[in-house]
């Protein structure tokens, strides 16, 4: 009964939330952003823990926010105040500069920007080359350069290792190394492939989980230092250093060289192969009391799902809304001005072969992140079936039956709502109907910006190779586009005239 | 009423109506005759202010009909098509009131002068109810009329009305048609390309031809006197053999 009660509260509460935006009162918060994957997710976590120990202000969580794109447009904007980020990735991906790579560089390159950068972690995520134990004691490799007395070796490697310049190319280039075979192979599968003697040497990245579980596998060290360093940090927005300094400083001296590779991988095994949630292995390495068993539990998929679920209606309920209202008046307007028309849907239908990830980093900056640039993003996919099968449905109309209307002295109003929109309704409600379920669908990305939604469990799994969380997320969601199609049969019955149904373009 | 003078219509390079000049005077009726292309259809839809000529000018009541003066004029008029292009989601009284509830009539007067409209179309009251695919031909056709008459203009246009019936309900509509266009006193403008018909309804016939009229007068100036090989060639091709007309 009472958890019953709690569960109603909680529901309530958060649809509430959902409505009315942010509003959290007080204090401005600390809000921490992390990319999609475990050990981004998991830094952030511990971030968050201290942040929340010091308590100069509340925090807020918008994890998972996707690729770099996303999460630095995120603190630029000043959406978020902070999130892990690697050295590497600043100097290329962000200041597209590989030259620069001391933290003292960056800081002085990133800070007209607004952004600070903390002292490292300690950890390096960086590409390593690894071969078996045994293979590394027999063969005598102890750097990556052992490896051009053996060119025997066969390797697999992750797509991506193989085709950057920053990967195998340039790699072999530098040390002048010859393999027997190369070939690619997904990044969770080389693990297995290497113990199990099928290649002998494979792409890791330092702190994978598999390296703190398994003795059999040795890095080799990057003698002639080809890899890019992409030692851990904090990326900041400098108002916060300055708006909560008791929280940065905590920050920096908890953290500053705390963390290094071996903790690092363990942390990671902690989660992608002991499944333990992000707070319990964060817990833990703060050394909070009592963290694994006070902790939440286990990706509480239940009282998850019922929140998630009022997030993914309000997103999809909230576009297709919007998209209605704006479809079809512009489907309207395409019918009425053939060469308007025609720009029109062209552009409509350009918007919709942008790819869904893209669309979403591109409203970064203009509605920043969470459910607004969500939304917008929803309704611009959501335009092209309602404004198309508007403009279909209209311009078909037999032209004697739009004649009869103007000999008959009907006006414009009169016409649309008695004798075109019925007309069209079939062709409408089609449209409207392929709207809505593609939506139900699209609006699993919306987690990629903090939108919320089913996409939070789909893009968790994802990060964490973890496939029951992803069915968590996507079975709901298949099942929500299942609902979301009966309902609108049921609606077809009150919006379209009884003897047009089950005929689309029947005109007489 | 109805008057043409020298209009021209063309669609693309097709001269649709070349310099016809007609008129219509109240209370008569006067059939368009031609074979499909002629132009007949045109001329109707010019009237209806639904195409503007290319040159020369349609006067309703005097009035040249132009985007501002179309909306007076078309309260002047009613139309009726073959197949009665009825709205397919309206039942056929919404069909037939659509234009009074247009001008915001009242329920009460709207169903007074529907049924006294039903009665004088010969339609059962019944199938007023009905969707227009639940009605025969012949009903449609008399819902539409029911339509063109709801406002009481004094111009009745006519697109081939009986079209698309079969021959048994074609003779029944026609009889009520001339019935009505007599009773009630209406200016009427029929399209036909059946030279019985217009035998039937017309006083004057307006024989077209590639747009152009070819000859105007009653049929017994056409019989008699064709004015072009084309009338006398165009009478013929539908006069009943002699042999069916002596054993009929």
């Amino acid at each position: 009964m009472a958890s019953w009660h709690h569960r109603l509260g909680a529901m309530l509460a958060v649809a509430a939330a959902t409505l009315a935006g942010t509003a959290d009162g007080g204090a401005t918060p600390v809000r921490v952003g992390s990319k999609s994957f475990t050990e981004s997710y998991l830094i952030a976590e511990i971030v968050a823990r201290i942040a929340e120990q010091v308590g100069e202000a509340p925090v807020e969580r918008r994890f998972g926010l996707g690729g770099t794109g996303m999460v630095y447009g995120a603190v630029a904007s000043g959406e978020i105040d902070l999130y892990p980020e690697y050295t590497g990735t600043i100097s290329r991906a962000i200041l597209h500069d590989s030259s620069v790579t001391t933290v003292p560089a960056l800081r002085a390159r990133i800070r007209p920007r607004g952004l600070i950068i903390s002292d490292p972690l300690g950890f390096a995520n960086t590409y390593a080359l690894a071969v078996r134990r045994d293979t590394a004691a027999r063969l005598g490799l102890r750097r990556i350069s052992d490896l051009d007395r053996h060119p025997g070796l066969t390797a697999a490697f992750d797509p991506g290792f193989v085709d950057r310049d920053d990967g195998w190319p340039g790699l072999q280039h530098h040390y002048g190394l010859r393999l027997a075979a190369v070939r690619g192979m997904e990044h969770a599968l080389t693990y297995p492939a290497l113990i199990s003697g099928r290649v002998d040497v494979i792409d890791v990245f330092s702190t994978d989980g598999q390296l703190a579980r398994t003795d059999l596998v040795v890095m080799l060290s990057d003698d002639q230092r080809f890899f890019p360093d992409y030692a851990a940090v904090l990326l900041a927005r400098e108002s916060l250093a300055a708006r909560l300094p008791r929280t940065w400083a905590a920050l920096q001296q908890r953290l500053g060289g705390r963390i290094d590779n071996a903790t690092m991988a363990r942390l990671n095994a902690e989660v992608e192969l002991d499944r333990r949630t992000f707070a319990q292995a964060a817990a833990a390495f703060l050394g909070e009391r009592g963290a694994a068993d006070a902790g939440p539990a286990r990706r509480r998929l239940g009282r998850d799902l019922a929140t998630l679920t009022v997030e993914h209606l309000v997103l999809v309920a909230a576009s297709l809304a919007v998209a209605i209202a704006v479809g079809l008046p512009l489907g309207l307007l395409a019918a009425r001005h053939r060469f308007l028309g025609q720009l029109e849907l062209m552009g409509i239908g350009v918007l919709q072969t942008v790819p869904a990830l893209a669309l979403l980093a591109f409203m970064i900056p203009l509605f920043g992140i969470g459910r607004v640039p969500a939304l917008v993003a929803l309704c611009l996919y959501a335009l092209l079936p309602i404004v198309r099968n508007t403009y279909a449905g209209v311009s078909s109309l037999d032209r004697q039956l739009l004649d009869m209307a103007a000999v008959m002295g009907l006006n414009g109003r009169q016409r649309l709502a008695w004798i075109e929109l019925p007309l069209a309704a079939v062709t409408i409600m089609a449209g409207i109907k392929t709207a809505a379920v593609l939506t139900v669908g699209t609006a699993t990305l919306a987690a990629f910006i903090g939108g919320g939604g089913y996409g939070t469990l789909i893009v968790t799994g994802l990060a964490l190779n973890d496939v029951p969380t992803i069915l968590a997320g996507a079975i709901p969601a298949a099942l929500m586009a299942l609902a979301i199609h009966v309902a609108f049969e049921a609606l077809d019955r009150l919006v379209v005239p009884r003897p047009l149904r089950g005929s689309p373009g029947r005109a007489r | 009423m109805i008057a043409l003078r020298d209009v021209t219509k063309t669609f693309g390079a097709r001269v649709a109506v070349d310099h016809v000049s007609l008129a219509l005077e109240p209370g008569t009726t006067r059939i368009l005759l031609g074979s499909s292309g002629s132009g007949k259809s045109t001329i109707l839809r010019l009237v209806l202010g639904l195409l503007a000529p290319d040159t020369g000018e349609v006067l309703v009541d005097d009035v040249v009909v132009s985007r501002g003066t179309r909306r007076d004029a078309l309260r002047r008029m009613g139309y009726v098509v073959q197949e009665g292009a009825l709205y397919p989601h309206m039942t056929a009284a919404e069909n037939a009131t659509l234009a009074a509830r247009a001008e915001g009539w009242a329920r009460a007067r709207m169903a007074a002068r529907l049924a006294g409209l039903a009665e004088l179309v010969g339609l059962e009251r019944s199938l007023l109810d009905h969707y227009p695919a639940e009605l025969s031909g012949g009903q449609r056709q008399r819902t539409g009329l029911i339509r063109a008459l709801m406002l009481d203009p004094p111009v009745l246009l006519l697109d081939e009305p009986l079209g698309a019936l079969d021959p048994i309900s074609r003779a029944e509509l026609q009889t009520e048609l001339l019935r009505v266009f007599h009773e009630l006193r209406k200016s009427v403008l029929l399209v036909t390309h059946d030279v019985r018909e217009a035998f039937v309804f017309g006083t004057t016939i307006t024989l077209l031809n590639e747009g152009r009229v070819v000859q105007e007068g009653t049929f017994a100036d056409l019989a008699r006197r064709p004015a072009d090989p084309y009338v006398a060639q165009f009478l013929r091709a539908q006069a009943p053999p002699a042999a069916m007309t002596a054993a009929l």
